[in-house]
């Protein structure tokens, strides 16, 4: 082993994922706190392979009805008119918006999509114990970690419009069930990519352990 | 062991040498921000907490967007959005957006104060370490920053059939939301954690 390449599971410590105290190993790791911050420590994300696999799959499924159900009714003059997110985008491009379709595009069905690709190709590149460019893999990671959150904007925007379009008979704007599939998409995404441990890209290095 | 530290990345050991004025330490091995130099981290922070709460105050407290169609005016507050899909049965959508935008940063800002203003006076907080990782854990749900960019898709898709009139929380919204990524940015655990481990 290079001597300039230790990491800390090799050195038998581990390293406290909110203070990040290095503390030595215990004998028994699954009960081990902190000394300093008193946080739980782990080796590694426990079952993070699972468990991201797991929210991975149930965002897959809920991507669907978050695209297919409408996410705002417009209530005008008597009429009714659902948009689905998609509907939504169509609609500002033939309106000649397209820095707002663009903006909505990359945030409602890009991003969320996106992500979860990253997380499955991190996935079984990890299972596959791959040692594949873990640099830029890692880049990928942090990448899905930043841009998660900006999902959110289409929950926010049918936030604002609900608000402000409420003209009695003349238009109302109601949220559709669209919305609360899309916002399960976004927090369960945010919960995937924190469950999901960058270390095990390159504990494939480390040969000899277990 | 405090003058070493793992890259939370890759796990990677590196020895913690001081760090020049802003200077940032990378992992050699994948590039991850290790630490990075804060000046003054405590009063920077503080004081950016301070303004922080003053314009969510403001923020709360004053029209936010209004919206004119014809002789109708439709004025709303921050909170009016998150009511309204409340009572529309959207009570899920209502917490989170409750909660990414108001409670979580409200919540920041209080742990700032719980944790920043007795280590000023040199004393240590109770529960300091239960608070910090608190804070740290609340952290990623807060959204202002999104939030700005629903507020100008929305306004650009009314702009066409009616007339948006911005009211005065609407501008301290958009000063929260600098103060407190600044603040966020300012913000330097390892301090708090040295201090804690030195006063105990």
């Amino acid at each position: 082993m290079n001597r300039d390449l230790t990491t800390a599971r090799d050195a038998g410590l581990i390293s406290c994922h909110s203070c990040h105290l290095l503390c030595q190993r215990a004998q028994q790791p699954a009960h081990m706190l902190c000394p300093r911050c008193g946080a739980g420590m782990h080796d590694r994300k426990p079952n993070s392979i699972a468990r991201t696999w797991a929210l991975v799959l149930a965002a897959l499924i809920f991507y669907i009805p978050a695209n297919v159900l409408p996410i705002t009714t417009v209530i005008s003059l008597g009429k009714a008119q659902s948009d689905t997110i998609m509907s939504g985008v169509i609609y500002f491009i033939h309106s000649g918006m397209w820095p707002i379709a663009l903006v909505i595009f990359l945030a409602s069905v890009f991003i969320p999509l996106l992500k979860l690709l990253i997380l499955i190709f991190l996935l079984i590149s990890v299972q596959r114990k791959s040692s594949w460019r873990q640099q830029d893999r890692t880049r990928l990671y942090r990448i899905t970690e930043i841009i998660g959150r900006w999902s959110m904007v289409d929950i926010f925007v049918v936030t604002i419009l609900v608000a402000l379009v409420h003209l009695g008979g003349l238009a109302t704007i109601h949220a559709g069930p669209g919305a609360i599939f899309f916002g399960a998409v976004v927090v369960i995404t945010i919960i995937a990519a924190m469950s999901f441990d960058p270390r095990l890209i390159w504990d494939t290095e480390e040969v000899g352990h277990e | 062991m405090d003058s070493y530290i793992a890259c939370h990345d890759c796990d990677l050991i590196h020895r913690i040498n001081p760090l020049p004025a802003k200077g940032t330490a990378i992992c050699i091995r994948c590039g991850a921000v290790l630490h990075k130099h804060k000046p003054n981290s405590l009063d920077r922070t503080l004081a950016f907490a301070f303004a922080g709460l003053i314009l969510f105050i403001l923020a709360n407290s004053f029209p936010f967007l209004g919206l004119k169609i014809g002789a109708q005016v439709r004025q709303t507050a921050l909170i009016t959005g998150i009511e309204e899909l409340y009572l529309q049965g959207m009570q899920v959508i209502a917490i989170l957006v409750l909660l990414t935008t108001v409670l979580v940063p409200f919540t920041q800002l209080m742990c700032l104060f719980y944790i920043l203003l007795p280590l000023k006076l040199d004393r240590l907080p109770k529960r300091l370490p239960w608070v910090l990782r608190f804070l740290q854990t609340i952290q990623p749900w807060g959204m202002v920053e999104v939030f700005m960019v629903g507020i100008l898709v929305s306004v650009v898709k009314l702009a066409k059939m009616a007339k948006i009139i911005p009211g005065i929380s609407l501008y301290s919204f958009l000063a929260l939301i600098f103060i407190l990524s600044a603040m966020t940015v300012s913000l330097d655990a390892h301090l708090i954690w040295q201090k804690w481990e030195k006063h105990r």
